[in-house]
């Protein structure tokens, strides 16, 4: 990871605690991160707060064995473009996991987990990770 | 409302995470039998959590489920401590952390607590009497711990992850285990500590024993007893600290519990000492199994030293609200790994 | 719009250039195109340098001036562009807009980038800044990891195997051979590819780019003026880029690169070629699959036949369709900044016939194809030779 900047993290909790994200009421479309304008409406567009379901399906994966500074102690972890169900898309780590069980349209639910710590005395960053629900 | 509330138990989650090492793969890596290490602790395998958990992280999955699965509106928890002995931080609370995650701020009473393995039931006590004073509506205590141990340390086979969370309640219809009385008995005790700068707590080895466990579980079960005017032939079931599987037995057999009433709540021997969490997790174990009007007595201890005893007795609520995440089920849930993985979850290696 | 031609063009060779640094980089290349234009620098009226993270690789932002600088072309305007790895195909078509425009006209475009001054680690960092920080690297994610995804759903949806993957770097490891300028000199095997291990699955080491020191510059020149002064010019016959999501959750489909469609469609639309019209294509190989992905983006072959047609030799040097004649980023190297523009450098020699032992053969049209992080930024450019003075 590369930015540990404290600010940036803190303002992201309700995202990467919660899945909070958000709604256009024009035209239905959920976003996650929350967007600033509705790219469907624009200026139609009226976004309020939505929270994300915490439950999808694997779209895709990966196990990564190359890891970012920050993640090296972690490798091999899998990563993966989950497709929440109400649609959205996110990418995120796959937790507790065989490889046997990491496949394609795989069920997953949110957990809380630690992302990230710069080293023993930096903050903490936590936020969601998915597991397989078998 | 009147003092004379009954407040209890209004839910309650557990977490546990599924990896597992056997005490057999721990001895094995020093050179030791590990069929008779396991026999004499009653401990055969404990549950590890990843290199991605702590304390936080287990509180926060036990806090969703207490919170779900019993349908509590967390806007109206009113108060959240968490009990712990590897609280991530040192300075900065973890209680903050979980209610931001469960979404229960900003309107909170919120602090972390630590007395050993006791400081979960010590949140419950500071529930108990905040929803019995009407100050809340309901009260959040955790109990979670990514228990450490030093390499081919004794604690090493039993130090394990997990946690619970309960929620403390006076509405009727929502009290599953009405609590009736709670006691505690405190010393001071060194048995078993950690000093701030250190990795790994220490402990008197056999000191830990007769004059810290045994003295404290005993005394504060049958001051709690005595109190109330009941026996052991008048519980369904009793939950003991179990820093490993023998020790609660032996209490049990001291104050003349039949064994069927200890061993349901008695988890150490498949996921080790889950510290803050043991006796709590064997709780939630029992209540999972609770039918209406059982009486539970529940004995934490706390290295320090100290026991909490609480008297609970299950209402017939119980028939319509309970767990969707069994303990049972999360215990047979498992993935095994061995002693390199297990080194390597918990970032032991050092260069 | 002015008709714009390149007069000069001027790279480096790719590799690890331990004994030298970006700036000595930057000039060479620089000064071979001046050479190659046989125009004097203070002809230069402008410069865009594509770059993309010299503030991670060499704590050296304002390039731009810095690189006018070097070359001692102060006091010209001179602009860096950033668009990830496509910095440096965004600034030829800057460079390109600005002689079209009127507003100049010679310009010279540069790129570059000097990888190795760091370690893997943080040269594995700065890349990921191309994908979505908040979303993607906060989690662990790499640009090898973000391409994987990409290749396991290609895989899940069309077949295309591993082996097939392997064949792209084969391929292009075999024409970089044939390329002076190129990193590596070596042929390899599907095999080699196959047991190179991990990176993120499925993806291994040589499915994936190097690290690579290296820069690039071409002169552009307004067409008639071009055909003044230049022997035998090669016309800027199109310009067009796209963008989309940086993250690629964010995206419709996993297995193609809208920005790749988009400004491929924009290209053909403008020039009335067809795909099969293109000679050759330089085309972004950061991984085996991008090669997939963008033979069937820009039309070469139906989407999902990439990589059997790969297997078939299709693409192979003077086959169907040669892709990546140099050897692409893959067999020639990438250092990200320069790759855009070392890609025009290609195109610039094939159609003057000047590409030595990688000729490709009766050369009409060729078509560089330059992407930014996972797909986010997408510029492509045709080209073709034309007459100049006799």
């Amino acid at each position: 990871m590369s930015n540990y900047a404290l600010p940036l993290i803190w303002r992201k909790f309700p995202e990467r605690y919660n899945l909070l994200g958000n709604k256009c009421t024009n035209c239905g479309r959920s976003y996650f991160p929350s967007r600033k304008i509705c790219p469907n409406c624009r200026r139609k567009g009226h976004l309020i707060e939505e929270v994300m379901p915490k439950e999808g399906k694997i779209i895709s994966f990966t196990k990564v064995f190359s890891a970012p500074e920050g993640f090296e102690e972690e490798v091999p972890y899998f990563l993966a473009i989950i497709e929440l169900i109400n649609g959205v898309r996110l990418l995120a780590q796959i937790v507790d996991n065989e490889d046997h069980k990491v496949l394609i349209g795989a069920k997953v639910k949110m957990v809380f987990r630690k992302i990230s710590e710069k080293d023993e005395e930096s903050p903490i960053a936590y936020g969601y990770k998915f597991k397989i629900v078998e | 409302m009147s003092l004379k509330a009954k407040v209890g138990i209004v839910g309650y989650g557990v977490y546990i995470p599924p990896y597992r090492i056997k005490i057999e793969d721990i001895a094995k890596a020093w050179g030791k039998d590990g069929n008779d290490i396991s026999k004499s602790l009653n401990v055969y395998e404990k549950a590890v959590a990843d290199f991605d958990e702590d304390a936080c992280t287990i509180a926060v999955e036990a806090a969703k489920n207490a919170v779900n699965d019993f349908n509590i509106d967390a806007q109206k928890i009113g108060a959240l401590y968490v009990g712990s002995e590897s609280h991530p931080y040192a300075v900065k609370p973890t209680a903050s952390i979980v209610g931001d995650a469960i979404n229960a701020g900003p309107d909170l009473m919120c602090a972390d607590l630590q007395f050993a393995c006791k400081a979960g039931t010590a949140g419950m006590q500071i529930c108990y009497g905040l929803v019995k004073a009407d100050l809340i509506e309901y009260g959040m205590a955790i109990g979670a711990d990514t228990a450490q141990s030093r390499p081919n340390d004794a604690l090493e086979f039993t130090a394990a992850s997990g946690g619970a969370a309960f929620i403390i309640g006076k509405n009727e219809e929502e009290v599953i285990a009405e609590i009736l009385d709670t006691y505690s008995y405190t010393t001071d005790t060194p048995d078993f500590w950690r000093r701030p700068k250190a990795d790994y707590p220490s402990h008197a080895g056999r000191f830990t024993g007769e004059p810290a466990y045994f003295k404290h579980v005993i005394s504060a079960a049958k001051k709690i007893m005595e109190k109330n005017n009941l026996h052991s032939k008048d519980f369904d079931y009793v939950v003991f600290h179990q820093p490993n599987g023998k020790f609660p037995l032996r209490a049990a057999d001291i104050l003349d519990f039949e064994k069927k009433k200890v061993e349901p709540g008695l988890l150490t021997p498949f996921i080790g000492n889950t510290y803050s969490g043991a006796s709590i997790v064997g709780l939630a174990a029992v209540l999972d199994i609770s039918k209406p009007e059982n009486m539970i007595l529940l004995v934490s201890y706390g290295s320090g030293a100290g026991s909490d005893a609480f008297i609970l007795k299950v209402t017939d609520n119980i028939k319509n609200r309970y767990s969707k995440n069994k303990v049972k089920d999360m215990i047979n849930s498992k993935v095994y790994i061995d002693y390199i993985n297990y080194i390597k979850h918990r970032k032991k290696i050092k260069g | 719009m002015r008709s714009v031609s390149i007069i000069g063009a001027g790279i480096t060779k790719f590799g690890e250039h331990w004994e030298r640094s970006f700036r000595e980089l930057v000039v060479e290349a620089g000064i071979k195109a001046l050479q190659d234009a046989g125009i004097e620098g203070k002809q230069i009226q402008a410069l865009y340098g594509g770059c993309m993270a010299s503030g991670m690789f060499i704590g050296q932002e304002h390039i731009g001036a810095l690189i006018a600088d070097q070359l001692g072309l102060n006091p010209i305007p001179s602009t860096r562009v950033e668009a990830a790895c496509a910095s440096g195909g965004v600034a030829l078509r800057n460079a390109y807009l600005a002689v079209a425009s009127g507003a100049y006209d010679i310009v010279a475009v540069g790129g570059v980038e000097k990888m190795t001054e760091v370690s893997t680690t943080i040269a594995t960092q700065a890349l990921g800044g191309a994908g979505d920080e908040e979303t993607e690297l906060f989690f662990g994610a790499t640009f090898p990891a973000l391409y994987a995804l990409m290749a396991r759903r290609h895989m899940e949806e069309y077949g295309t195997t591993e082996d097939q993957l392997a064949m792209v770097s084969v391929k292009n490891h075999k024409n970089a051979c044939l390329n002076p300028y190129a990193q590596f000199q070596k042929e390899i095997s599907v095999e080699d590819v196959l047991n190179s291990g991990y990176v993120a699955s499925p993806l291994k080491l040589l499915d994936c780019s190097p690290i690579t020191d290296g820069a690039a510059a071409l002169i552009l020149c307004e067409t008639n003026l071009a055909r003044k002064i230049c022997e035998r010019p090669v016309e800027v016959v199109a310009s067009a880029q796209a963008s989309d999501s940086l993250a690629l959750a964010n995206r419709k489909s996993l297995t193609e690169l809208r920005a790749t469609k988009i400004a491929a469609r924009e290209i053909y639309e403008k020039t009335g070629l067809k795909p099969k019209d293109i000679s050759f294509a330089e085309v972004h190989d950061c991984f085996t699959i991008a090669e997939i992905l963008a033979i069937e983006d820009l039309g070469f072959f139906e989407k999902g036949y990439g990589g059997k047609a790969t297997e078939k030799g299709l693409t192979a040097l003077n086959s169907e369709i040669s892709i990546n004649p140099s050897g692409g980023l893959k067999g020639k190297g990438h250092p990200v900044g320069a790759t855009g523009v070392a890609q025009a450098v290609e195109a610039y020699l094939q159609l003057r016939g000047a590409a030595g032992k990688r000729q490709v053969k009766d050369a009409s049209f060729g078509l560089t194809h330059n992407v930014g992080g996972s797909g986010a930024t997408v510029v492509i450019h045709v080209f073709k030779a034309i007459e100049g003075k006799r």
